[in-house]
């Protein structure tokens, strides 16, 4: 169930360049799952005026604390970033169809790849796949090493890659270089990045199941709007889809890449 | 008694607040966060004949206290808005006015004898105003003759009162009020979008897709107020007032202006919960006010 709830700071932190890892307390937390975002208005004031949809990257229901690692890159998430333990922050959640964990049967291998920004949501993934017994595997882009993030907390789940577009950290290039090269095995894929990352996976391993997170502009993030519609396959019955609502992941082969 | 229960042509309002057309959808979204029998009554998304895609994405773009929009009328099409979307909202006791818009006469003239027939339609808004379709739309809102024409075939047709969308992109917008009025119009709603563009930072291309998109949101309400308060002057049918509406004191802004009721729209998008709020803050607004009952607020300006 969405709901609206003004939740506190607890803890922040610039965890690479421009990268920052936030935590909130509050009751919103119990209803979370991994691959789902939060609606954030970052002040009461009308500049800026909309909320910020932002993933959620660690949950923990023991302490009701969840965790989202952002880009401080325009006037919104900037503001964010100035937020102090003891803040408020206005929360609209949790939002969305996450990432099915109970795709990955227990010993089975999942593959996540993640490019930028669209890695945080795989880290709760990952967390969840784990305590279920599936073994999981991570393949990290990134622009270049003073973004990348969370190499000790993957690391502590599984295999770890770091692939970066300049090469400073990690094999140089993109993921899918490195799977080619690699060819790891794996059951089934689960994916959050640009979309021509989500696109090159979807050739790369058109037998294999997978799950695409998907991100466009949105203002309502909850279907009214159709803003974030994107067109989808002939493969499916619907003609469109809404990232907010029926979304942000979609199996592999719904949305037309 | 309440205090800000408002009567209109074919609209018994238990208080004079709506989310606008375009801004909630067909209701759905918002009935999973609170009761749509608090509200006035529903604007209704846009619906047209055909079932319409919309324009390619990024159809959103965020603008110094304001958004840019250029969605393109997607909707299911008048067979499933008649099938699905209104009949779920007769669990609620709220009337529904629908939003009608087409590329000629003839679409409006379909879409407008149908869906004036569903039990919980009230009232009809022409869409003579959308800045974002390439044919249809807007010129019927542009130019006095062609809006009253469309108006008197509308009417013809409607079972139900026939409220009239204008645009504010006009050079006299007291001159399209007036026709649409001769037309037979029961009311008015206003404003629609102002047609805006903005540009990336880097490439200097239009962010939207589309090129340019309607503004909306707390930025337009000093043109809203402005142009409510003239039109007030030049007609007798009353108007529903919108634009950058955020809080009762907009609510009270634009009743003063002329507006007998108020829609909401971009701050659907921002508070959630804003209908609502609205509504609960209205009453203690009118004691500060000294006011009794809100329908005395309508027009004050003008006494």
């Amino acid at each position: 169930m969405i709901r609206n709830e003004r939740m506190t700071v607890v803890h922040q932190a610039k965890i690479a360049h421009n990268i920052f890892e936030l935590t909130l307390q509050g009751e919103l937390v119990q209803d979370m799952a991994p691959g789902q975002f939060v609606h954030v208005r970052v002040g009461d004031s009308f500049e800026p005026l909309l909320r910020r949809p932002i993933s959620i990257a660690n949950i923990n229901k023991d302490m009701n604390e969840f965790t989202m690692i952002y880009r401080a890159e325009g006037r919104g998430t900037e503001l964010l970033s100035k937020k102090q333990v003891g803040d408020t922050a206005d929360i609209l959640g949790p939002i969305g169809n996450g990432f099915p964990v109970d795709a990955a049967a227990p010993g089975s291998t999942a593959l996540l790849v993640g490019g930028g920004i669209g890695v945080p949501p795989l880290y709760e993934l990952a967390k969840q796949l784990n305590a279920r017994g599936v073994q999981t595997i991570h393949v990290l882009g990134f622009q270049s090493e003073n973004v990348a993030f969370y190499e000790e907390q993957f690391s502590a789940f599984g295999e770890t890659h770091y692939v970066t577009a300049d090469g400073t950290k990690g094999t140089k290039g993109f993921v899918t270089n490195l799977l080619d090269e690699r060819k790891p095995e794996f059951d089934v894929f689960y994916s959050c990045g640009p979309l021509p990352m989500l696109k090159a996976l979807e050739v790369q391993f058109p037998d294999k199941e997978g799950y695409l997170s998907f991100e466009e502009r949105m203002a309502c993030g909850i279907g009214a709007c159709f803003a974030c519609v994107c067109n989808t396959t002939e493969a499916v019955e619907k003609d469109y889809v809404k990232v907010c609502s029926d979304g942000p992941v979609f199996p592999k082969g719904v949305v037309a890449l | 008694m309440s205090r800000i229960n408002i009567e209109l042509p074919g609209l018994q309002l238990k208080n004079p607040i709506m989310p606008a057309s375009g801004c909630f959808g067909f209701g759905r979204e918002y009935a999973q966060l609170y009761d749509l029998s608090k509200l006035g009554a529903i604007m209704i998304k846009a619906t047209t004949v055909e079932t319409r895609r919309g324009n390619p994405t990024p159809r959103v773009a965020e603008t110094a206290a304001g958004m840019l929009n250029a969605i393109g009328l997607q909707n299911p099409g008048l067979d499933k808005v008649l099938a699905e979307e209104l009949p779920f909202l007769e669990a609620y006791d709220v009337p529904i006015i629908a939003n009608v818009a087409g590329t000629e006469i003839a679409d409006y003239v379909e879409v407008a004898e149908r869906i004036s027939q569903a039990p919980n339609v009230h009232a009809l808004e022409l869409n003579i105003s959308c800045p974002n379709v390439k044919c249809g739309g807007i010129q019927f809102g542009t130019d006095p003759a062609t809006a009253q024409q469309l108006v008197e075939a509308v009417k013809a047709v409607s079972t139900v009162p026939v409220y009239v969308k204008l645009s504010p992109n006009v050079t006299n917008i007291a001159d399209i009020a007036k026709a649409v009025e001769a037309g037979g119009a029961d009311g008015i709603t206003m404003i629609n979008t102002l047609i805006g563009m903005r540009l990336h930072e880097k490439t200097g291309k239009p962010v939207i897709a589309n090129g340019t998109g309607g503004l909306s949101g707390p930025a337009v309400k000093p043109v809203a107020i402005r142009m409510v308060y003239e039109v007030y002057k030049n007609v007798t049918i009353p108007i529903i007032g919108m634009g950058g509406v955020t809080n009762a004191q907009d609510v009270i802004d634009f009743m003063s202006a002329g507006a007998s009721a108020v829609a909401v729209g971009t701050a659907n998008f921002v508070d959630h919960f804003v209908c609502p709020n609205i509504i609960e803050a209205l009453p203690s607004k009118l004691d500060e006010l000294g006011v009794e009952h809100i329908s005395e607020i309508i027009g004050r300006s003008h006494r």
